[in-house]
């Protein structure tokens, strides 16, 4: 291990962590602009020290285990999904050299990473022991699994095109036209699955505060819950940088350096999903059910069916 | 590498101990989870790493996700401890237990007969394993996607209500 790729471990992972805190004070300025208020505008120059009035606010809070929970898994659960969202950043390729390790099964390690981010909201439900996160976790763990099934199909119209899993290897397959372009269903239903699996407006019915006051996570306090926060930033810049990879032709564009045009099109997304989260209300569970499995499935099926079929063509003209 | 293996190997067989003799299910399915998770590991020092990244998405991530899932909505109480605990005594896994301790011994012996070949075998492309599924295994494929074909559609049929038929 040279010193180069240590300081890229540590790089990624302070870059990314300092981004995710950072959003907390983003996403709360871009919401109020856009719903025509202020947002946090008192800690600070612009309140960009509101972060640290979070934080501070967050660590000193009594750190409450309830004494009916299961208290090892109740521990647990919070770290699982910042781990998880972590790993899965080892993947993604910010720039030529600047990426942890870049994996020939790239896209498949992302997927198992985000299908294992599932247990942290499944068991601390469950640990928890209380009706409302119970509710939350059963409501999240049916969502993200129906979600997932068609999250994974809808890339892989990416990789047959690419004709890989490594990501670096799909950045490059983008230097012509970026995939966003040929595989624009697949985008669309990736954005979908995406905004599903990291549980945010209008697919955060795990912890709909309306009908569930906070679901899974209603029995969490100090920096246990503070993790959970985390992690569904860490969820958003994952699934925004997977984006940028993937169908936004990754750290590719002119003039300015790679790893710049990496964060101006992530950071696009990033404030794409905040508006999102303004603008749409939250649906019926069992319309966000029925909607995956009957209307995204098949088409996500359909998109695979036909970059098959146009590729065999294209190739057979040759 | 040769350490990852023997350590992950030692995680998968400690954890899957644990999945047994835990009395609550959720805690023996964490357990299970764990030792998956250890296995994908072992395949990827093996050099399949493709079979390691289906092992987490598809076991770890899929199916151990769907068994937390009924299992918390089944709601197991203190009395399926109870059940538990009384499984686990002595009387009941000793027979069991003597007779594939003696299969266990039967294949280490095998094993040790065996000749020897290293841990870190070859790499194999997630091309290759396709490659070879949709090539010579073909059939195998086949039959595997028609049972499965044959389950959705029993589960399909199980799971309709039928029109005009009261629910019990």
């Amino acid at each position: 291990m040279s010193l180069w790729s240590i300081a890229v471990v540590l790089g990624v992972l302070f870059g990314v962590l300092t981004l995710a805190a950072a959003l907390i004070w983003v996403e709360r300025r871009l919401l109020a602009l856009w719903q025509d208020r202020y947002g946090p505008n008192r800690v600070g120059p612009f309140g960009v020290l509101q972060v640290a009035a979070d934080m501070i606010k967050i660590f000193t809070k009594q750190d409450w285990i309830p004494p009916f929970a299961d208290k090892p898994v109740f521990v647990i659960a919070p770290a699982i999904i910042v781990v998880t969202v972590l790993l899965a950043f080892a993947v993604v390729p910010f720039a030529p050299g600047i990426v942890v390790e870049d994996l020939n099964i790239g896209i498949l390690f992302f997927l198992g990473m985000s299908s294992l981010g599932v247990y942290s909201i499944i068991l601390g439900g469950w640990a928890s022991n209380n009706k409302y996160a119970l509710l939350g976790s059963l409501r999240a763990s049916a969502q993200m699994l129906s979600y997932e099934v068609f999250m994974g199909l809808s890339l892989m119209g990416v990789v047959v095109l690419a004709g890989s899993f490594r990501l670096s290897d799909i950045v490059e397959a983008q230097r012509g036209l970026w995939f966003a372009i040929p595989q624009l269903p697949g985008l669309i239903l990736f954005m979908i699955a995406g905004s599903a699996e990291s549980r945010r407006i209008p697919f955060d019915l795990p912890e709909s505060e309306s009908e569930l006051v906070a679901g899974y996570h209603v029995e969490y306090s100090g920096m246990k819950f503070g993790m959970f926060f985390v992690g569904e930033y860490l969820g958003l810049i994952l699934i925004s940088s997977m984006i940028t990879t993937l169908f936004l032709g990754g750290w590719l564009g002119p003039v300015l350096p790679p790893l710049a045009w990496f964060f101006i099109k992530t950071f696009a997304l990033i404030a794409f999903f905040v508006l999102v989260r303004a603008s749409l209300p939250r649906p019926r569970f069992d319309q966000v059910m029925s909607w995956g499995w009957k209307t995204m499935l098949p088409l996500a099926l359909l998109n695979i069916a036909a970059t098959g079929a146009a590729v065999l063509w294209r190739q057979g003209g040759q | 590498m040769t350490l990852a293996f023997y350590l992950s190997a030692v995680v998968a067989v400690i954890a899957t101990a644990l999945t047994i003799t835990r009395l609550h299910a959720i805690h023996a399915l964490l357990y299970l989870t764990v030792s998956l998770l250890a296995v994908s590991l072992v395949f990827y020092t093996l050099g399949a790493t493709f079979m390691a990244a289906l092992e987490v998405i598809i076991y770890a991530g899929a199916i151990m996700v769907l068994f937390v899932f009924v299992v918390m909505m089944l709601n197991l109480g203190s009395r399926a401890i109870e059940q538990e605990r009384r499984i686990l005594k002595p009387g009941t896994w000793l027979g069991p237990g003597i007779l594939s301790l003696l299969l266990m011994v039967e294949f280490g012996w095998l094993l040790a007969e065996a000749p020897v070949r290293g841990t870190a075998v070859a790499h194999f492309e997630p091309k290759e394993v396709g490659i070879a599924l949709y090539g010579p295994y073909l059939i195998a494929v086949e039959l595997a996607s028609i049972l499965l074909l044959g389950a959705l559609v029993a589960a399909y049929h199980l799971g309709s209500r039928e029109p005009g038929r009261r629910e019990t």
